[in-house]
C-alpha cells in the first residue's frame, strides 16, 4: 500500500491490486495441550468458492483466523499472489484485500446500514461524517451484486438475512478481494440460503476469491468449486465438489460411516397431551409475536415447527414453559388447563424444555456439571432431605448420567462453562430426559453442534417419541424438521399456516407457507 | 501434561494471594504519605501492629472490631450470591440496635439470658424486615436496591435521631437538662458475658457460629442452592422452575437479619446503650459499608469473611493506636482505610481477569 496521507479506503480501492491467488502452507498452530491446525496447506483462486468442511473443533475457524490475522501461526506461511506475507491484526489483512463475515454478527443495532459500513473508518471530510456518499456506494455495490438494501434502514428493522448481506457489504465495501463466511448459512432460512449463494456466485463471476466455512455437506456441495475436509486439525483431503459425494464427504470428516436416514419405527400416536388454542402473546418489543395459534401434539408423536426464526416460535416455547405470560388463549397439558401457570408447577407436571438460549436459560455457566444436572430435582428426595442437599446422591446420579449421555467432562465437578456446545447440550438433555417427561419442547436442539453430536441428540429424541413422550420441535433447519416429525406445522407472523404429514411434506410448499402463503 | 498442570496450580494459588499484594501495595503508599508527614512509617507501622496485637487487650479489640463487620459481611455473601447488592448495612445495623435496646429496656426485671435473648432475636428480625423492605421494592416493584438500600439507611438514621432525641432518650439526661442524645444504660443483666477478663465478649463467638452457620446454609441447603442459582443466572433460575422474586426477598431480608444481630450485638456487648452523634458512623464505626468490603475480601465466601473482617478489625484498632503514638491527624487513618479498600477492590478486577485468563487456556485446551 502506497505511503502517503490516509485516505478513505474506498478512494483507495481503486489502486488496490486484486488478489489472484492466497496460500496457506505448512500451517502449524498450537494452543497450550493441543495443536489446532497441524502442517495445514489451503489455497484459494480469484473466481472460486473453496469450501472448508469439517467438524466443530476441526481447526476450520483457527485457519480461517490466521488468515484473517487474529491468530499469528506457530509456523508456516501465507502468500498473496505468490508474495510472502504477514498478518499482524485483521487491519493487515484488510489492507491485502481479505476480509471476513464472521458467524455472530458484529452490528449496531441502533445504527442505520450506513453508518454500520462507516464505522470505524476515517470520514472523507474527517470530523464530519460523509454517509451520503458511503450511502451511494453501498447503492452501487449492492446493484453490482444484485441485492436490495436500503441504506438508510436501522438494523433491528432487518431480517437476519438482510443483516448478512450487511455483513458482506461492509466487507466489500473495504475493498476486500478475497472474502471469508463463517458459517453463514447457520442462521437463514431456505429461501434467504438461496439468496445467499446467488450473491456468492454473482461474486465469484466478478473475480473475488470465496472461502465458505460449513459443517453442512449438502450447501458445500451446491455452492462450491472445490472442498478441503479438516479433521483434527488435518487437511483429509481436497476435492473438487464435482466428484465429491455427500457420504464420502462425511465419512472423510468424521472418519467413519455415518448415518444419514435415522430409524424412526411407527409409533401409534395416543391421546392429546399438548393443546394450543388461539394463543396470543406479545413479544420483548412489545408488539404481538403470537396471533391466535392452535396446534396440538400427541403422546408419542413429534410435531415439527417450521419456520423463519423469528416469526413467534421462541414466544411460543416461552409461553408453554411459564416463561411468557400469554394474553389470551390456553394451553393444556394432558386434560389440565395450565395457561399462566408457573414454570415449577408446568415442570411437576412433567414438562420438559430445552432451551434456544441453551448458555443462558439452559444452566449456570459457573455451577458444576453435577450441580446443573439437579437444577430441577434438588428440591426433591433423594437429592434432599428436608433443606440439605444430599451430596451422595447428587454425585451417583451425575456419574451416572454423564455415562448414559456420554457427557464428555474431565469430572462432574467440572464447570460448565469449561465444556463444549455439544456437551452442553448432552447435560440439558440428560437432565431434560431423564425426568420422563410427558411433553418435551425442543427448541434449536442440534443448532452449532458437530454432526456426531447432532446425530445423538436427534436419536435420543426419537427414543423419547417411542417411550410415548409429546415432543414440539422447534428448529430452524428444515432437513431436522423433516427426518424428526410425524407432522409438520409451520408458523408465519404469530399463526400457524397449516399443517402437513411429514411423509407428505414437500420442501417448495413448506417454503412458501414459510413466507407466508397459506396452505392449499 | 502434568507439569502443565502443576504449573496452573501454582499460577491459581498466585492469583488468589492476589489481595495480599494490594493490602501491602497500600501500605507502601501509606508509607509515603507518613514520610510527607515527617512520620517515620517504620514508626508508625510499629505502633498499628502493636495496637492491633500487642497484648491481649489489643488482640481483645481486634476480635471486638471485627465482630459487627463479620456480622454485616456475612449478610452481604448472601446477598451478593443472590445477585442482590446490599449497601443498607449502615441502616440494618442501626434498627437491630435500637430494637434490641428497646426490648432490653423494656424488659426490666426479667431473667437476663431470656432477656437478652429476645433482644438480639428482636435486633435480628428487625434487621430483616428492613432487608426485607429492599428485597420486596426489588422483587416486586424493580426498584432499584442500591438505591433503596442506602435511602433507608438515611431512614434509619433520622429515626434514631427522633427517638434518642424523644421517646427513647435517657430520663436522666432530661432531669439533669444535659440533653445528649442517648438512652439509659441498659441493665446490667443483659451485657453479654466477657469470655476473658478483656473486653471480648460472647458476641464475637456467636458471629463465629453464624459464619459456620451461614457457610451450611449456602451450599449444602437446597435454599442456599437456590439463592445461588438465581445469583448466577435469574433466567436459568427461572426456567428451572425457581421463584425468583421469592429468593431475591430472601437474599436481602437475610443480609438484613444478620446486620441487624449485629446491631443488637454491639449493644448488648459493647456499648450498652444506644446513642447517636447524628450519624450512622456514631454507633456504627462504618461497618455497615467496612463489612462490604470485608465480605468481598474474603470472596464472598462467610469462612474467608472471617479472617478478613479480623484484618479490617485489626487495622481498625491498630490505627487507634498508631494515631496516639505518632501524633498522626486521624484523617491519615481514614485514608489509609480508603487506600486499602480501593486497592483490593482493584486486585479484584485484576484477579478476575487472570483467572479468567487461566480458564480460558484450559477451556481451550479442552475443546480444540
Amino acid at each position: 500500500m502506497g505511503a502517503g496521507a490516509p485516505r478513505p479506503p474506498f478512494l483507495r480501492r481503486k489502486m488496490r491490486q486484486t488478489v489472484d491467488r492466497v496460500e496457506m502452507r505448512g500451517i502449524v498452530k498450537r494452543f497450550p495441550g493441543v495443536v489446532a491446525n497441524d502442517r495445514v496447506d489451503f489455497d484459494v483462486r480469484a473466481g472460486e468458492i473453496h469450501a472448508l468442511l469439517g467438524e466443530n473443533g476441526a481447526g476450520k475457524s483457527t485457519l480461517m483466523k490466521i488468515l484473517y490475522g487474529m491468530y499469528q501461526p506457530d509456523e508456516g506461511e501465507i502468500l498473496v499472489n505468490g508474495k510472502r506475507v504477514r498478518f499482524r491484526s485483521p487491519l493487515d489483512a484488510i489492507r491485502a484485500g481479505i476480509g471476513m463475515v464472521h458467524q455472530h454478527f458484529m452490528l449496531v443495532e441502533p445504527f442505520t446500514v450506513a453508518e454500520n459500513v462507516a464505522l470505524g473508518l476515517p470520514s472523507s471530510r474527517r470530523f464530519v461524517n460523509d454517509l451520503d456518499r458511503v450511502s451511494a456506494r453501498i447503492r452501487e455495490l449492492a446493484e453490482t451484486y444484485g441485492f436490495k438494501v436500503d441504506p438508510r434502514a436501522y438494523i433491528w428493522q432487518l431480517s437476519v438475512g438482510e443483516q448478512q448481506r450487511v455483513e458482506i457489504l461492509k466487507v466489500l465495501y473495504r475493498g476486500a478481494s478475497v472474502l471469508i463466511l463463517d458459517e453463514p448459512t447457520a442462521v437463514l432460512t431456505p429461501q434467504e440460503v438461496e439468496g445467499l449463494f446467488r450473491t456468492l456466485r454473482h461474486m465469484r463471476e466478478e473475480g473475488h476469491a470465496i472461502v465458505f466455512i460449513s459443517h453442512k455437506l449438502n450447501e458445500v456441495l451446491s455452492i462450491s468449486d472445490r472442498i478441503t475436509v479438516l479433521r483434527g486439525g488435518q487437511v483429509v483431503g481436497t476435492v473438487p465438489a464435482a466428484e465429491a459425494t455427500r457420504t464420502g464427504l462425511a465419512r472423510m470428516m468424521v472418519g467413519r460411516e455415518v448415518v444419514f436416514r435415522l430409524e424412526r419405527p411407527e409409533v401409534e400416536p395416543g391421546e392429546v397431551m399438548l393443546e394450543i388454542r388461539d394463543l396470543w402473546a406479545m413479544g420483548d418489543r412489545g408488539v404481538p409475536a403470537l396471533r391466535g395459534v392452535n396446534l396440538e401434539v400427541r403422546a408419542g408423536e413429534i410435531v415439527g415447527l417450521a419456520g423463519v426464526s423469528g416469526n413467534g416460535q421462541r414466544e411460543l416455547a416461552e409461553v408453554i414453559v411459564g416463561l411468557r405470560r400469554p394474553q389470551r388463549g390456553a394451553v393444556r397439558i394432558g386434560k389440565t388447563d395450565v395457561t399462566g401457570w408457573p414454570p415449577a408447577a408446568l415442570i411437576g407436571l412433567g414438562l420438559s424444555y430445552i432451551p434456544e438460549e441453551r448458555i443462558r436459560d439452559g444452566g449456570v455457566p459457573e455451577f458444576s456439571v453435577e450441580d446443573n444436572l439437579v437444577l430441577k430435582d434438588h428440591p426433591f428426595p433423594p437429592f434432599s432431605q428436608g433443606i440439605f442437599l444430599n451430596f451422595p446422591e447428587m454425585a451417583h446420579y451425575a456419574d451416572r448420567l454423564i455415562k448414559d449421555f456420554d457427557i464428555r467432562t474431565p469430572s462432574r465437578r467440572t464447570p460448565l462453562k469449561s465444556l463444549s456446545g455439544g456437551n452442553i447440550q448432552k447435560l440439558i438433555l440428560a437432565r431434560e430426559l431423564s425426568r420422563s417427561p410427558k411433553v418435551l419442547i425442543a427448541a434449536q436442539p442440534t443448532r452449532g453442534l458437530d454432526i456426531s453430536a447432532t446425530e445423538y441428540v436427534r436419536r435420543r429424541i426419537l427414543e423419547q417419541r417411542e417411550k410415548g413422550t409429546a415432543t414440539l420441535l422447534i428448529s430452524d433447519d428444515l432437513d431436522e424438521i423433516l427426518s424428526l416429525s410425524d407432522r409438520i406445522a409451520v408458523i408465519y407472523e404469530g399463526r400457524i399456516m397449516g399443517v402437513v404429514k411429514s411423509e407428505e411434506a414437500d420442501i417448495e410448499e413448506l417454503g412458501l407457507m414459510m413466507a407466508g402463503v397459506e396452505s392449499r | 501434561m502434568s507439569d502443565r498442570v502443576r504449573s496452573r496450580q501454582y499460577a491459581g494459588l498466585l492469583i488468589h494471594l492476589t489481595p495480599l499484594f494490594a493490602v501491602l501495595l497500600a501500605f507502601f503508599v501509606g508509607a509515603l504519605m507518613l514520610v510527607g508527614l515527617g512520620v517515620n512509617p517504620g514508626t508508625a507501622f510499629k505502633s498499628l501492629l502493636q495496637g492491633a496485637f500487642g497484648n491481649l487487650n489489643a488482640i481483645a479489640d481486634t476480635i471486638v472490631k471485627m465482630t459487627p463487620l463479620l456480622f454485616v459481611g456475612l449478610g452481604i455473601c448472601i446477598s451478593f450470591r443472590g445477585g442482590v447488592l446490599n449497601i443498607g448495612g449502615e441502616g440494618q445495623l442501626v434498627v437491630g440496635a435500637l430494637a434490641a435496646t428497646a426490648i432490653a429496656l423494656a424488659g426490666k426485671g426479667f431473667p437476663g439470658w431470656l432477656l437478652a435473648t429476645v433482644a438480639l432475636v428482636t435486633g435480628a428480625l428487625a434487621g430483616a424486615v428492613w432487608g426485607g423492605i429492599a428485597g420486596f421494592l426489588k422483587a416486586y416493584l424493580n426498584v432499584n436496591e442500591i438505591l433503596s438500600t442506602i435511602m433507608l439507611n438515611y431512614i434509619a438514621v433520622y429515626g434514631m435521631n427522633y427517638l434518642l432525641r424523644g421517646p427513647m432518650m435517657d430520663p436522666l439526661q432530661v432531669k439533669l437538662g444535659f440533653f445528649i442524645p442517648q438512652t439509659a444504660r441498659l441493665p446490667r443483666a443483659v451485657d453479654l458475658p466477657r469470655l476473658v477478663p478483656t473486653r471480648l465478649h460472647l458476641g464475637a463467638l456467636i458471629a463465629i457460629l453464624v459464619a459456620i452457620f451461614v457457610y451450611v446454609f449456602l451450599w449444602r441447603t437446597t435454599i442456599g442452592f437456590r439463592i445461588r442459582t438465581v445469583g448466577m443466572s435469574r433466567r436459568a433460575a427461572l426456567a428451572s422452575g425457581i421463584n425468583v422474586r421469592r429468593y431475591t426477598v430472601l437474599g436481602l431480608l437475610l443480609a438484613g437479619l444478620f446486620a441487624g444481630l449485629g446491631g443488637a450485638v454491639e449493644v448488648l456487648g459493647v456499648h450498652h446503650r444506644m446513642f447517636t452523634d447524628g450519624t450512622a458512623f456514631g454507633f456504627t464505626g462504618g461497618a455497615g459499608f467496612n463489612g462490604i468490603v470485608a465480605a468481598l475480601f474474603g470472596r464472598l465466601h462467610p469462612l474467608g469473611t472471617i479472617p478478613s473482617s479480623f484484618l479490617f478489625g485489626a487495622l481498625l484498632t491498630g490505627a487507634n493506636k498508631m494515631q496516639r503514638v505518632v501524633q498522626v491527624p486521624s484523617a491519615l487513618i481514614v485514608a489509609l482505610n480508603g487506600l486499602i479498600v480501593l486497592f483490593v477492590v482493584g486486585s479484584e478486577v485484576i484477579r478476575r481477569r487472570r483467572l479468567r485468563r487461566l480458564e480460558k487456556l484450559t477451556i481451550v485446551e479442552e475443546e480444540i
